[in-house]
């Protein structure tokens, strides 16, 4: 039988990355020399497709793996199995020299301005660098391409004489942004990127990434915990909780209809400016911390916070389940006809 | 309602290393009262922080000075306080909690150690007192098995966790008032909903005020009744929480609420271009340059916002800004 | 709620100011006063150990007046000692192989250090586990006695002495440099570096090792006054080349009549002193040079 996740999807051209059953498992020192070694289940068995030109969301709580997949598909976390596919190119197995070539297509926006750049180096230098790097075009076309990407960001071109600590923080994200831009990468993972700035700073650089979205096609994979801008950036979107996809839809439908008690919570626990949204009835709270990903209960993940949960949850683990077009759920209490849990529906 | 405390005139300054002076806060009033909270808002570098240490009497000095105002707390003048009464108020009427619980907690002591200590200090419990006080504390915060955590250390518990023993730590006296500084700022969200339950809860058993100091308009939204925006050290605006939410009159203001993409119930397809405040916060020494010290960042702004300080006017019932656009022309 | 279209007053454009890391970290390094005199000092001593000799061309083993001749008497500024030996000629052509000795041994340590080091932080696995382990087996062996063993087993000359200073010396340099690169590696500038398809060499070399480079400057610094503490310790023990003057071979054979005569112990101890002073004064000078911290205020 066809895992509901394996099914629901076919591979076409439309698909840039199509990621299957992605595991990132880290060995822990031994405690005891007879048992096999505890490990970290960080991603464990997340299978997602992301369309070219569109924004896919990773979404999730600290712990939850999101930043551990993203990562691993930038190829900078060690993979323990499944597969990842670019551009129709299997890019789990590469190492070395076709690793490297690849990495052209691929490149990674960080979340912190200040640890991302290398205090040593001149913003041009770190801009231009991918482009030494992986030796695209001559000294000339460098040259220029640096100035423009100077320009394509909102700096100014005389501004690659200067250091990463004489920029502001938002500028500094800005340099990062040109950095990942400068292969002309068809990927650009995002990792928080606007996490570590201040409120005021976060919309010039989500415009930002929107407008050269808009402007090169680019396709991101964007990873953060504020459902607020996930809600603005995102087209597609799914939810982590412990290493595992828990829902997966696109933004009108998670937002509009979420599924899982987890998304409700989320939603639930966001706090909001709007009277209507805040004083909902159906807000949920859930309670305590996500258990340890090393010992995980054997039922569904969710089960010891979730205000739902029954007998089934405890003991058996849920499959993630295509609820409607498009709309993946991993919840016994969710029917197949797409009603969510009853107490949450009342 | 008389006010429980009162902050008139406060101004903190700064000896820069040029040898200059700087007005981190400047002239800054606001009041509350029992049972209230207070919402302080603002980017970073606005002065919110510091105006918690002020309140708290931990302004750094030297560099930094008190250099007028007056701090009082239920009609007592703090800022001409011996610096022993001081100390009795800290920690005992008027109560902190940092933005980063991991730091904030001695890491060789353990949790109930670190509760019992305040009240030992202020109410002159006995050790064994301090520790049922403790313990009571901790099951006041909804940590479970309280009997059993009180004497674990901070590493044995997670970041929500020891953000409940910082609140916990925080409420032993009883504070009259308490200051928390961006508390939520280094949680999951879920987490920060049952840290905001918890205040609220904790709030209407003790009638304590509160200042809450974060960036985040939402939590403003879900926390306070009332809310003061600043900027450079000033503040430019204030109202109740709502009114605020809905009619802001401050560009700043209503830049700091457009900015955020807001989480909608029923998200449309369209998405608009967020609304960009440009430029940065002014550094510590572009301080007290003549003019509206937010003019340089301001879309709004008219060749009298650039060099005239706006005053702070009365602008609709119990909401005051200050700025030139709402004040009529003479 | 929208603020209006209309572009907000452009920013003053602030002229650029280029800044030169080097020319901040010597203003920096003007800063500290006893450092900017360790400096000198240093320098001095230098100049005069290159010079000294050519001023006083003359055998500094030959003796060249009566034996134990107080200083400042019959034209010996410090005086000899139980040969007969000028004591100032003793120190002038002592320096050269003193300081020789500092700088050899200092640059082989840090080389032996860093290598280590950077290797061992940045594969991890079994190239740390190993390289750690045989930084620990060099640790745990007596530096004094091995570096004597090392100068037995070849003949004693600058060549060797220097060798078997920076063999025994070169751990702790590569446990701060490990240190530093197991900090610097988790960087996300590190892991940008791997997305943009750096070759390990580039980021060993070029990226981390730069960035690990203030802690490791003052450490190469206050290793030279390790060094030739260390040569004075091992000319004091007899084991340094016979046909080479340096101040602890004087410090050695003046020994046994220290009651009778101060100054031909005196002199080179002190010449000792100063060198050593000096360079940990630059060392600290250097800290503050490269410390970012300091240079914010």
């Amino acid at each position: 039988m066809l895992d509901a996740c394996d099914g629901a999807v076919m591979t076409d051209t439309e698909n840039l990355l199509e990621v299957r059953d992605l595991k990132v498992h880290f060995p822990l020192p031994k405690t005891n020399p007879f048992a096999s070694a505890p490990k970290v289940h960080a991603v464990d068995g997340v299978s997602f497709d992301t369309k070219r030109g569109t924004t896919f969301g990773l979404v999730g709580e600290s712990g939850s793996g999101k930043t551990t997949t993203a990562l691993a598909i930038m190829r900078l976390a060690p993979i323990t199995d499944g597969s990842i596919r670019l551009n129709g190119e299997e890019i789990c197995l590469l190492a070395g020299e076709p690793l490297r070539q690849q990495r052209r297509h691929m490149q990674i926006i960080f979340q912190d301005p200040y640890s991302s750049l290398n205090p040593r180096l001149r913003a041009g230098e770190i801009v231009r660098a991918p482009l030494d790097q992986l030796d695209v075009g001559d000294e000339k076309i460098r040259d220029d391409r640096v100035a423009e990407l100077f320009r394509l960001v909102g700096l100014r071109p005389e501004q690659q004489a200067l250091f990463p600590h004489q920029f502001s923080g938002g500028q500094r994200q800005r340099v990062g942004i040109a950095r990942a831009l400068a292969t002309q990468p068809d990927l650009i993972v995002c990792d928080e990127p606007v996490s570590a700035l201040d409120v005021a700073i976060q919309a010039q650089i989500l415009n930002l990434l929107r407008r050269l979205q808009e402007e090169f096609g680019l396709t991101y994979l964007f990873i953060s915990h504020d459902l607020g801008v996930v809600q603005h950036m995102c087209d597609d979107i799914a939810v982590m909780y412990l290493g595992q996809v828990i829902e997966h839809a696109d933004r009108l439908s998670l937002f509009g209809r979420p599924l899982h008690p987890y998304t409700n919570a989320l939603l639930s626990a966001v706090p909001s400016a709007d009277p209507a949204l805040r004083d909902r009835a159906d807000r949920i709270r859930v309670s305590g911390d996500p258990p340890s990903p090393i010992d995980l209960p054997p039922g569904c993940r969710f089960a010891s916070r979730c205000p739902f949960a029954e007998d089934r949850c405890r003991a058996e683990e849920p499959r993630l389940r295509l609820i409607a077009e498009g709309h993946q759920v991993r919840c016994h209490l969710v029917t197949d006809d797409g009603s969510p849990p009853p107490h949450l529906a009342a | 309602m008389t006010a429980l405390l009162e902050v008139n005139g406060l101004s903190v300054e700064f000896d820069l290393k040029d040898g200059t002076v700087s007005r981190v806060i400047n002239d800054l009033n606001f009041s509350l009262t029992a049972g209230q909270t207070l919402g302080i808002v603002g980017e970073s570098g606005c002065g919110k922080s510091m105006t918690a240490l002020a309140i708290m009497g931990l302004v750094p000095m030297p560099p930094g000075r008190v250099a007028d105002g007056v701090i009082a707390l239920a009609g007592e003048d703090l800022l001409g306080a011996s610096e022993s009464r001081r100390r009795e108020v800290r920690g005992n009427d008027v109560s902190m909690i940092f933005q980063e619980p991991m730091t904030s907690l001695n890491p060789v002591y353990t949790i109930g150690d670190q509760i019992g200590e305040t009240v030992r200090l202020h109410q002159g419990l006995s050790r064994r007192d301090a520790r049922e006080r403790a313990v009571d504390m901790l099951r006041a915060v909804s940590i479970p098995a309280p009997e059993k955590r009180v004497d674990e250390y901070p590493h044995q518990l997670s970041g929500g966790m020891r953000q409940r023993v910082m609140i916990a730590m925080a409420l032993a006296c009883q504070p009259q008032v308490l200051i928390a500084d961006e508390p939520t700022t280094a949680l999951d969200v879920t987490v920060q909903a049952q840290i905001f339950d918890l205040l609220k809860e904790l709030q209407e058993q003790t009638s304590s005020a509160i200042i809450l100091i974060t960036h985040d308009m939402g939590a403003i939204a879900e926390m306070a009744q009332r809310v003061v925006v600043m900027y450079a050290g000033r503040k430019v605006e204030e109202a109740l929480v709502d009114e605020m939410l809905t009619n802001p009159k401050h560009p700043y203001t209503r830049g700091l609420i457009a900015c955020v993409p807001h989480l909608e119930a029923k998200p449309s397809e369209e998405r608009k271009v967020l609304t960009e405040i440009p430029g940065v916060v002014p550094s510590v020494a572009e301080l007290g340059r003549g003019g509206c010290p937010f003019a340089p960042r301001c879309a709004e702004a008219m060749d009298r916002c650039h060099d005239e300080m706006p005053p702070e006017i009365i602008a609709a019932h119990d909401h005051k800004v200050a700025c030139w656009m709402h004040v009529m022309a003479p | 709620m929208m603020i209006s279209d209309k572009p907000a007053r452009p920013d003053k454009q602030v002229a650029i100011q280029v800044e030169r890391p080097w020319l901040e970290a010597w203003n920096m390094f003007k800063k500290n006063r006893a450092a900017v005199a360790g400096l000198i000092i240093l320098s001095s001593i230098i100049m005069i150990s290159l010079l000294g000799p050519l001023a006083f061309p003359a055998d500094p083993f030959a003796g060249a007046g009566p034996l134990l001749s107080p200083p400042g008497e019959r034209g010996f500024l410090l005086g000899t000692d139980q040969q007969g030996r000028d004591i100032l000629v003793g120190l002038l052509y002592g320096s050269q192989s003193t300081l020789m000795v500092g700088a050899a041994a200092a640059a082989i340590t840090i080389t032996i250090g860093i290598l280590v080091g950077a290797l061992a932080g940045y594969y991890r696995g079994w190239v740390e586990e190993v390289l750690l382990r045989i930084t620990e087996f060099f640790q745990v062996l007596p530096p004094l006695l091995l570096a004597m063993v090392v100068v037995l087993l070849f003949s004693p000359s600058i060549v060797t002495i220097s060798l078997a200073i920076g063999i025994v010396s070169w751990t702790s340099t590569a446990r701060l440099v490990r240190a530093e690169f197991l900090r610097i590696r988790e960087l996300d500038f590190v892991k940008a570096e791997r997305a943009i398809g750096s070759r390990n060499a580039r980021i060993i070399w070029t990226i981390i090792l730069p960035n690990a480079a203030p802690p490791l400057i003052v450490s190469a610094a206050l290793s030279v006054g390790v060094a030739i503490l260390f040569e004075a310790g091992l000319a004091f023990l007899q084991l340094s080349d016979p046909n080479v003057m340096s101040w602890g071979y004087l410090i050695s054979v003046n020994r046994p009549q220290i009651l009778e005569a101060w100054w031909p112990v005196t002199f080179p101890g002190l010449a000792i002193f100063i060198t050593v002073l000096s360079v940990s004064l630059i060392g600290d000078g250097l800290n503050d040079a490269f410390n970012p911290k300091l240079r914010q205020r």
